[in-house]
């Protein structure tokens, strides 16, 4: 099922075009990296998915339909930027949750923390910048949600926690959901996912399998993206 | 085997490399059941999709095989095991006779250098 759809798909700030005329179509099932240097557009498309911002032309849909109430009912969204109350206590973020999320699954984030050792009772400013990032995408990745829209999810955070949170998506993400990962980080990405879709100046310049493009180059995607973008 | 991913080559022949390779040294014995996809994917930090293709490919080729509702299963037949096995070790025989070449020995010499090197370590 075509999960996220974009026709002509253009989004303008004054004079500035952040996105120009994209065609794109995700299907479920699928893990997929959107890959671009800073100021590519990667984030535009992330808002433009999630009804943040509006198209200027073109059209975006989500599971068929235009982004409103019922696809944000079905979309997992984790920005880029900090976003929940910082005073909060793990516990009143779960009760956030699931009173907004109808498909917040409790018990799979209470394991997840579990596992973390993370206490219901701490407090989000007081956890290091890597147990910030893990708790916002456990509540991320807890969702039964349809599409899950990751920006830059492992920025900031070091090697361990990195490998720990791409295991939290290959593990919790269900098979008829699209997962998108927002990153400029594609070495250490790239294991994991399906498909890369390389923008520049808000344009598609590639989508293909990673084995694809592994294969017809005999390279890996990052040492792709880097002569790609090679500036 | 750990599961290291080297770049320009297709991740899930990777993968069906690194498998072969735990079944041939026993890791996954004859006729055990393999773990999961999932868990698998979890274990090398890959796509799920993408270690489904690995474990389709090795059951095309007959190394393990999928019973329909309980998991899949590596072959009990020692057969394909000792050719697997020769599979694999082909391409160090292929090294040897390439660094040994260049020292000049001819494939003969190579033959009986390793005859007499077998008889010696048996001793």
């Amino acid at each position: 099922m075509n999960m996220l759809e974009c026709h002509g798909l253009t989004k303008c700030y004054g004079k500035v075009t952040a996105l120009d005329n994209l065609d794109l179509t995700l299907e479920s099932g699928r893990i997929v990296g959107l890959l671009g240097p800073n100021g590519s557009g990667k984030t535009t498309l992330i808002k433009l998915a999630t009804r943040l911002i509006q198209p200027t032309k073109g059209s975006i849909m989500i599971a068929g339909q235009l982004p409103g109430h019922a696809t944000k009912a079905i979309t997992s969204y984790l920005p880029d930027r900090e976003y929940l109350p910082n005073d909060l206590r793990v516990k009143s973020l779960l009760g956030l949750y699931r009173d907004f999320y109808r498909d917040f699954n409790e018990k799979k984030a209470l394991d997840m923390l579990e596992s973390l050792d993370i206490s219901e009772r701490m407090e989000l400013k007081k956890m290091s910048k890597g147990t910030k990032e893990k708790v916002r995408l456990i509540l991320t990745m807890s969702r039964d949600a349809k599409i899950y829209l990751l920006d830059e999810p492992i920025a900031g955070v070091d090697p361990a926690a990195r490998d720990y949170i791409l295991r939290t998506i290959i593990q919790n993400y269900s098979e008829d959901a699209l997962v998108i990962i927002s990153t400029h980080l594609i070495a250490d990405v790239e294991a994991v996912l399906d498909e890369a879709v390389f923008i520049r100046q808000g344009k598609l310049i590639l989508h293909q399998t990673v084995d694809e493009i592994r294969q017809e180059t005999g390279k890996s995607v990052d040492e792709h993206f880097r002569e790609v973008f090679r500036c | 085997m750990k599961w290291i991913f080297l770049d320009g080559i297709p991740i899930y022949q990777q993968i069906v490399q690194i498998m072969q390779i735990r079944i041939a040294n026993g890791e996954y014995p004859l006729g055990s059941r393999l773990p999961a996809v999932r868990d698998l994917a979890m274990e090398a930090g890959v796509n799920p999709n993408t270690m489904q293709r690995a474990l389709s490919e090795l059951e095309r080729s007959g190394i393990v095989h999928s019973e329909r509702t309980s998991g899949r299963f590596v072959t009990e037949d020692e057969e394909s095991m000792r050719q697997l096995r020769f599979m694999l070790g082909k391409e160090s025989i292929d090294a040897m006779f390439t660094s040994l070449g260049h020292l000049g020995l001819s494939k003969e010499e190579i033959v009986q250098a390793v005859t007499a090197r077998a008889n010696e370590l048996d001793e």
